[in-house]
Order: structure tokens, then C-alpha cells, then sequence
């Protein structure tokens, strides 16, 4: 195999630890915790539609359920956030692969749009299954996470510190992953699904694989973002996020590791930095995407574009 | 025939809506053997490689494969199921994952032959994926010395000129260990010199007791390397027999050359 490319990981992560130590106020904190939560979540996208080639666009569904199971985990049952985190993940993980069961046979701008429809419902049920999940009010009262007297408390950093530690174990799992045989046979499904299955790739397996991993991580990004909140309501889950989330991993460029997080942090800090511009923030945000896509349609680090994705054979 | 069988079409039939792709199609292929299904554009060549492969399945008939002892069903098999089975394949119009490295194609073609799952992907202290990874990085390196095409290891399959294409998917094909390849048009666009570099290369895969079935439209390529022709047209076999004596058939005749040239 060639020598793989990872060699970014350790320094950047490192740099990413200790910039709480610089002097951020607790608001510029706030937003980088928020980038790391986005990049968790573009990691995990990329997996099922820079990876395995599926564009979801219901992909906040799976960050709904994975903070719901949380929430409700901690609230119902009583259970410490360290046992919230992978159970949400493994629920999620779940969800993403049984909702992928029934569309998982259409493909390119068709799965779009029944993925688009199942983000809805999942948000739709949530909204109305009030015994469970509180309706439209959501559930308040989370407990934050506590390592042995130390409680995580509203303060951003230390959840900062906890997303950036899960990124980069995700981001280390993912560029493995992407080598791996599996790896190797979700490029080849991705290009070519007739000359994929002819050399024996159940191409089903592969694509509910992709949705499970990918589900995961949404879930533990999800579990992370109610304990941090306290609260969760439906509208943190809205079709707006997915569509932020696929933003963010096609500027940085389908199937790269590094251009999801990288389009991830451009793309939850820019807004915040286009403050001043107040009601034209969203305007010169939309116009830089535009431009953006213009003169670089594979993405920041991407060797395909989405129309690849679309007109999958 | 008196040789062992590998694969036994029995009545295969394929029809598109009101055309019939194919009626009632039987023939056997033994063990060991080249074997060529030829026939005029149109005639179901394409259609007979993609009912053994399980792209498409066929309305009526049989398909077995396997020696008679453990013969399987391929009718309402998947592609991947009866690729698992021992049969690789080549696309008439070459489909290889144009992005990836030729390398990473034919590293593809071991897919079958492997079995880490995610899991070894994750946990890097299983051994497993290391020695599969290796064995696969093996048999890839050989077989593209082999086919001649290891200085373009790391060079994306799209950029290739067509020969070359037509050699990496070969390659791709045989990284699978098949029991029997299917190889759909493997001389067209080939130049004189490739095309006698792949008649050798055939004859040498059936030396080492590879079943091949080919389809091909060059008789100057069909008739030395098979041991037996099929030839249909119309979807029906019109007849079979050795390339000596189905080059004297009247019927092949009548359908390559039309009704005068009798």
C-alpha cells in the first residue's frame, strides 16, 4: 500500500488542544467548540457520500436521534454521560441502517430526495412524539458530563477539548478506513456499481455499512451536543443542518479527510465572522460558496465532484 | 465433448419486453477449455455474458456451474454471489474505476479472495488485514509484471490509452483466481501486435487449466485460440462445434455472409 497520508494528524491536533490556552474569550470559545462538533459531523458524512458515494441529505436526522438517545438515556434512566456517548452512537449507527434499508436501492438525485424525506419524518416525529421526546418544548435538564469530581459544567472548554479528542480519533479511523479493503470497495461501488458487484462487492452490505459508520458519528456528535446544551429541542435538527453538513464536505472536497474538517471550520466560522455585515452576513456567505464552487468544484482537497456523485453509473 | 463440465446452459431464454435477447440457448463448456460464442451484431452475445454473470436474469432455463458433483444454480444469483463463485468477467466497453490507480483496480480484483472487514480497518492490532493487505499487494505486483503494465502502477486507469485499459482490466479479472473468465470483445481496438500478445496470453491462461469463454467478433483471433465455437444469431444457436468445422456450417455461413454467398 502506498505510504499513507496522516502525517498532518498529530500536529494539527496538537495545535488544535492548546488553543484554549490562548486568550479566547468564553464567546470565541463557544464557536470553535461548535467548529469541532461541525467537523465531527462532516467526518462522518464524508463517509457516506465523499466515501461510498450516497448523497444524504438527511443526515441532521441521525445528529437528532444520537442527541435524543442522550438525552433520554440521561433523563429517563439516569445514566452518566461516558455511557450516553457510545450507547447514542450505537443507536444512531442503527437508525442510519435500517432507514438506509428501504431506499438504499435508488441512487444519485433520487436518494437525495428520499433521504431528504426521511430527515424530515425523523424531525417530524420528534416534534410529535411528546411523551418521549417532549415535542416542540424538547427535553431540558441533561446532566453535563463529569470525570471524577470535575463536572464539564456550561463552560465551552472543556467540551471543546472533548469534541477535538473525537475528532481526531474519527479522523485517524476514517484515513484508515479509506486504505482498507472496504475503503478500496466503496471507491470502486462509488464509480462503477455494475463493475463492482461483477468482482463480488455486495454493493447493499457496502452501502449499509458506509450509512452505520457514518450514523455513529452523528450519534456521538448528537450525545456530545445535548450534554453540552442541556437542552435539546427539534429545530437544533432541522433540514438546514444537513444541508450545512454537506456544505462543508463538498468544499472541502468529497472523500478527504482533511477538507472535511478543514471546510467544516470555514464554513461555522465564517458566519460568525461576517457578523458586522448583520443582515448581509447570509448574502456574502452564499456568494463565497458560489464562488467557491466555481473555481474549484472538486472542493478544497477533493479529487471528485459532486456531479460524479449525481450521475453515478 | 467428452471433457468434464464447467458450465451447462440449459434452454436459456431472455427476453426484452416483446424481443426474445435470446431463446432457448443450451451449451456446455468444459473444464480447461477455450470456448467462443460468436455471431453478428445483435445476435444475444452480450446479453448470454450477462445471464452467467447475474446482471440480468433469464425468464426460463438453466445455468449450472461447477463440476457435476458440486454443481450450483446461477439463475437468481447476484453478480457478487456468483463472482464469489469463481467467475470473472470483462466489459465489452471497458469499465474500470477511471479515478482510481491502476494498482488500486487491480487490488480491487482481490476483493473476493479477502475478507477484512471494518473492523480490521479500525483495530490496527489485527493481523489479519496486514497479511491479506500483502498478499493482495502480491498477487497484483505479479499479474501486472505478467500483463506488462507495472510501470503504470500509479497512474489513474482514465489516463491510459485503450490497450492498455483493456490489460488492467484483464489483470482485475484474473486478481480474483477465477475458475472460468469471461471475456466480452478482448481484441476489439487492438492493434496487430496486441492482439497476437493476447492470443499468447490466452493460450497461456489454458495451460495453466483456466476455463475461458470469449466472446469475440475477429475470426483471425477465434479460430486459433478455441477449442470450440457457439455461434448464435437472432438469439438462438444456430450451431456449435470446432472452429474447423463450424467455419463449413452453411448456416454460419448464411448469417455472417447472407443467403447468395452459398
Amino acid at each position: 500500500m502506498k505510504k499513507q497520508r496522516r502525517d498532518w494528524m498529530p500536529w494539527t491536533f496538537l495545535i488544535l488542544a492548546v488553543l484554549p490556552f490562548f486568550p479566547f474569550n468564553s464567546y470565541q470559545i463557544d464557536v470553535m467548540a461548535n467548529a469541532a462538533l461541525y467537523a465531527l459531523l462532516a467526518l462522518g458524512l464524508n463517509v457516506i457520500v465523499g466515501f461510498a458515494g450516497l448523497l444524504h441529505l438527511g443526515y441532521a436526522a441521525f445528529f437528532a436521534i444520537g442527541a435524543y438517545a442522550c438525552a433520554f438515556l440521561n433523563l429517563n434512566l439516569g445514566y452518566p454521560f461516558w455511557i450516553c456517548l457510545p450507547v447514542s452512537a450505537a443507536v444512531a449507527g442503527a437508525a442510519a441502517v435500517l432507514l438506509g434499508l428501504p431506499v438504499i436501492r435508488v441512487r444519485g438525485d433520487y436518494l437525495a430526495i428520499v433521504t431528504l424525506g426521511f430527515g424530515e419524518i425523523v424531525r417530524i416525529v420528534v416534534t410529535n412524539l411528546e411523551p418521549w421526546t417532549g415535542g416542540p418544548n424538547g427535553l431540558m435538564g441533561i446532566g453535563h458530563p463529569m470525570i471524577g469530581r470535575f463536572n464539564f459544567g456550561v463552560d465551552s472548554r472543556p467540551y471543546y477539548w472533548l469534541l477535538t479528542a473525537l475528532l481526531a480519533l474519527t479522523a485517524w479511523i476514517c484515513s484508515r478506513l479509506r486504505r482498507s479493503r472496504i475503503g478500496l470497495a466503496w471507491a470502486a461501488m462509488k464509480e462503477d456499481e455494475l463493475a463492482a458487484g461483477c468482482l463480488g462487492m455486495d454493493t447493499t452490505r457496502l452501502k449499509l455499512m458506509a450509512l452505520g459508520v457514518g450514523g455513529a458519528v452523528a450519534g456521538m456528535a448528537g450525545s456530545v451536543f445535548a450534554a453540552k446544551q442541556g437542552t435539546v429541542t427539534p429545530d437544533s435538527f432541522d433540514f438546514i443542518v444537513s444541508v450545512m453538513i454537506l456544505s462543508m464536505v463538498i468544499l472541502g472536497g468529497l472523500g478527504s479527510v482533511r477538507g472535511a474538517i478543514v471546510g467544516a471550520v470555514i464554513l461555522s466560522i465564517t458566519p460568525e465572522l461576517l457578523r458586522e455585515f448583520a443582515v448581509y452576513r447570509m448574502l456574502i456567505f452564499g456568494l463565497l460558496m458560489i464562488v467557491l464552487m466555481r473555481v474549484r468544484p472538486q472542493g478544497l482537497f477533493g479529487a471528485s465532484s459532486l456531479k460524479r456523485v449525481l450521475h453515478a453509473r | 465433448m467428452p471433457d468434464e463440465s464447467l458450465l451447462d446452459l440449459k434452454a436459456v431464454t431472455k427476453r426484452f419486453g416483446g424481443v426474445t435477447a435470446l431463446s432457448s440457448v443450451s451449451f456446455e463448456v468444459s473444464k480447461g477449455k477455450i470456448v467462443s460464442v460468436i455471431g453478428p451484431n445483435g445476435a444475444g452475445k452480450t446479453t448470454l455474458f450477462n445471464c452467467i454473470s447475474g446482471v440480468l436474469r433469464p425468464e426460463e432455463g438453466q445455468i449450472g456451474f461447477g463440476l457435476k458433483k458440486t454443481r450450483d444454480s446461477l439463475v437468481g444469483c447476484a453478480p457478487h454471489e456468483i463472482a464469489r463463485m469463481g467467475i470473472a468477467r470483462t466489459f465489452q466497453n471497458i469499465r474500470l474505476f477511471g479515478q482510481q490507480t491502476v494498482l488500486e483496480n487491480i487490488l480491487t480484483g482481490t476483493y473476493v479472495r479477502t475478507e477484512a472487514g471494518l473492523l480490521d480497518a479500525v483495530w490496527p492490532w489485527t493481523r489479519r488485514a496486514h497479511q491479506e493487505s500483502h498478499w493482495a499487494m502480491d498477487k497484483a505486483m505479479r499479474l501486472m509484471e505478467r500483463l506488462e503494465i507495472d510501470a503504470l502502477a500509479d497512474r489513474p486507469a482514465k489516463a491510459l490509452s485503450y490497450g492498455q485499459q483493456r490489460r488492467v482490466e484483464l489483470a482485475r479479472a484474473l486478481a480474483s483466481d477465477p475458475e472460468m473468465l469471461l471475456l466480452d470483445e478482448p481484441a476489439a481496438g487492438l492493434t496487430v501486435h496486441e492482439r497476437q500478445a493476447l492470443m499468447d496470453f490466452l493460450r497461456a491462461l489454458r495451460q495453466e487449466g483456466l476455463t475461458i469463454l470469449l466472446i469475440e467478433h475477429d475470426m483471425k483471433v477465434v479460430m486459433p485460440v478455441s477449442d470450440w465455437v457457439v455461434v448464435l444469431d437472432h438469439g438462438a444457436k444456430i450451431a456449435e462445434g470446432t472452429p474447423d468445422a463450424v467455419q463449413r456450417h452453411p448456416q454460419v455461413i448464411e448469417a455472417y455472409l447472407g443467403v447468395a454467398a452459398l
